[in-house]
């Protein structure tokens, strides 16, 4: 006996109509038509390939998530990415390309500070909106539409070092002496002299400054004068393997410091290293709570760990460089959705009047040169993992910074 | 602070031998290039590409399980036939010391691409146990790859300062390079001799190169750092010397590394290269 509703509807005759109704709902949610084309450079050869390799396969990455939950405006969404060879002057004349030949749609940004004012040059000529991933100085984004999604805020020099001695000074043994010691970078030397300004501010007394060329080869010397200077705490403004280096040639001479803070270090070969224990640097995202409950990055983490390791890179774990380069796409992603074009100036102006709920968190983009908050967060080497430390609303565990 | 600092005994002392130990590595990454240069009168840039290329084969059989210095018995021929080999297409295509320098700069470059393309942009360390032993004299530090280099540096440049000075082989070398028709006269085959000395300098660059890798960290685009340090120990050492280049470096790094010790970083470069531009003003016999 056939079972019946109360509107006489079959069981089977229900389920065929569900099933129905979601084959044409999943058949809804395909992109169709022309697909939106958005182009963008990455250091794909050059000295700057092993970090423009992150922001590459976060950009595959959330482009297959786009167009699996249904492009962009129905469209699919096409990732056109040329190599710039970590060069400033070629990322200018490929995003002019990008504009003028390819006729993209909308840009995404380069990877790394000096490429990234080379597209804005050109998004600015042609009133294109620019969303970039890390844009070490925000002092030089003069244009109204470019938008950064690397949450540093518009005076990191003085809120970045601000942040971390506020967390050293909560810690159990804050430091009363400071070394500065760092690279000649353009993004690293202006942190460095904002560090010491507000080191001078805060009472502290620095033992010792120093400087050296970015590509420095001997890092021996250094690590003489930072130990004979005998500082409480180490400013290192070092990127990449500079702090590993550093580390090296203190090890060479048996010397071990107090307490160390990296600027922009190579995550994974700090971590890796057993002379950077308790090592300190900043941070806008770690693979823990509560940053893995914002806006998709449960998710995230995940499909990134895994398609990492696959493309076998070192570090697998997510943090500044990916989750900068992701939000970079969750904000082009907003701007379209909300607007419901590909308008840049509608775009553009949507942004500014509204937060963007990112894997950063709620991100605005009102402040100077368009940057919002400062969401930089000090973390430690603990138990071989990084851990954030400071400050406590977004520790996770209980943290503590540990001063030894 | 990043003015003048007066420095203690023991920086100092630890920063002169750090200077050794660097300007060693100077000297030994210019002995081949100084051969090749002041001999052969090549001006040979591939020399750095060998040297890197050498650096990277040397981590890569070391990650595999081989002792660093065991590395040489295969890195050492291999670089010997490839020196050769690349002296014979420019003895054969008659390449002047000028087109030798954008030819060598060319093969540079290709070699940097290469090495990108194998071992990435990323930096590599070779992890030995060498890079962890050290010990303490006198209160100084010594780390024992660095001695290595420095034993390594200082063992072939007088090895070769003799087999130019009191061989057959290094006389003919000399006369060759001095007036290559009238020593082929006297019997001396200058196209073998080119061959030999151009493969030997390659060798050298290639020990250069792994002691390199026992020292440093390893990047591709770093080979480009070496080379204006090390043409200023040729140059100041003297073209086609075996024991000037050794000297020169150790010179300059010593120069380095106090300044270092005393003002800043930053400061390093300046102060060897006004050496090398004073001594070359200066020096007795330089208008010869």
């Amino acid at each position: 006996m056939k079972t019946q509703n109360l509107n006489g509807i079959g069981r089977r005759t229900a389920v065929g109509a569900i099933a129905l109704a979601a084959a044409g709902f999943a058949l809804a949610q395909q992109p169709s038509g022309q697909p939106i084309r958005i182009g963008s450079t990455l250091a794909l050869t050059g000295p700057l390939s092993a970090t423009a390799q992150i922001h590459k396969l976060v950009g595959e990455i959330y482009v297959e998530q786009l167009n699996k939950r249904g492009g962009l405006l129905g469209r699919p969404v096409e990732w056109v990415v040329k190599d710039d060879q970590s060069k400033p002057d070629l990322a200018r004349t490929l995003y002019e390309q990008l504009v003028t030949a390819d006729k993209v749609d909308l840009l995404m940004g380069p990877y790394a500070t000096g490429a990234i004012l080379s597209a804005m040059g050109v998004a600015q000529r042609y009133n294109k909106v620019l969303v970039h991933h890390t844009l070490g100085i925000p002092s030089l984004a003069k244009y109204d539409m470019q938008f950064p999604a690397w949450s540093i805020g518009s005076d990191p020099a003085t809120t970045v070092p601000n942040t971390l001695f506020d967390a050293l000074a909560a810690s159990p043994k804050p430091p009363k002496t400071v070394a500065v010691v760092t690279s000649k970078f353009p993004s690293i030397q202006f942190m460095s002299a904002g560090a010491r300004e507000v080191l001078k501010k805060r009472g502290l007394t620095e033992v010792l400054f120093l400087e050296w060329d970015f590509g420095n080869r001997d890092f021996g010397p250094i690590a003489n004068r930072v130990k004979d200077a005998k500082p409480d705490f180490v400013w290192v403004g070092a990127i990449g393997l500079e702090g590993n280096l550093l580390l090296d040639a203190m090890k060479k001479i048996d010397y071990a410091p107090p307490q160390h803070f990296y600027l922009y270090p190579a995550p994974g070969p700090l971590l890796a290293s057993p002379d950077a224990k308790n090592a300190l640097s900043a941070t806008i995202f770690e693979a823990q709570p509560p940053f893995t409950s914002n806006f998709g990055a449960a998710e995230f983490v995940k499909l990134y760990t895994e398609r990492a390791a696959k493309a076998g890179f070192s570090d697998t774990s997510v943090e500044t460089q990916a989750a900068a380069s992701y939000t970079a796409w969750q904000i082009l992603e907003a701007g379209v959705v909300n607007t419901k074009s590909l308008d840049d100036k509608a775009i553009g102006t949507w942004l500014k009047a509204n937060k963007v709920d990112t894997l950063q968190g709620k991100l605005r983009f009102d402040g100077t040169g368009n940057f919002g908050d400062d969401l930089m967060r000090i973390k430690q080497i603990q138990g071989g993992k990084w851990v954030v430390v400071w400050p406590k609303e977004v520790t996770s565990g209980g943290a503590k910074l540990i001063a030894p | 602070m990043s003015g003048f600092t007066l420095p203690s005994i023991s920086l100092l002392s630890q920063s002169i031998l750090s200077g050794i130990f660097v300007g060693a590595l100077y000297g030994l990454m210019g002995l081949g290039l100084s051969l090749s240069w002041g001999l052969l009168r090549l001006i040979n840039l591939a020399h750095f590409a060998f040297a890197f290329l050498a650096a990277y084969l040397c981590y890569q059989m070391a990650t595999m399980g081989m002792d660093p210095l065991l590395t040489l018995a295969v890195i050492v021929p291999l670089f010997f036939a490839l020196g050769a080999g690349l002296h014979w297409v420019m003895a054969r295509f008659a390449v002047t010391p000028f087109n030798s320098l954008l030819l060598t700069f060319g093969l540079t470059g290709i070699a940097e691409s290469v090495i990108q393309s194998i071992w990435t942009a990323d930096f590599r360390k070779l992890e030995s146990h060498y890079g962890e032993q050290k010990f303490k004299l006198a209160g100084l530090y010594i780390p024992v790859p660095e001695l290595i280099t420095l034993a390594v540096a200082i063992a072939l440049a007088f090895a070769v300062w003799g087999v130019l000075r009191y061989t057959d082989l290094g006389r003919a070398l000399r006369a060759a390079a001095q007036d290559g028709p009238v020593a082929a006269a006297f019997g001396v085959n200058e196209k073998a001799l080119g061959l030999l000395l151009a493969g030997t300098c390659a060798a050298l660059a290639s020990i250069a190169g792994v002691c390199l890798a026992l020292s440093f960290t390893l990047t591709p685009s770093q080979m480009y750092a070496w080379v204006g340090v090390v043409f200023a120990a040729v140059m100041l050492g003297g073209l086609g010397s075996a024991l000037g280049p050794l000297v020169a470096g150790m010179l300059i790094g010593v120069s380095e590394a106090v300044t270092m010790a005393v003002t800043a970083p930053s400061w390093a470069p300046i102060v060897s290269f006004t050496l090398l531009i004073v001594i070359l003003l200066f020096r007795p016999g330089k208008s010869a």
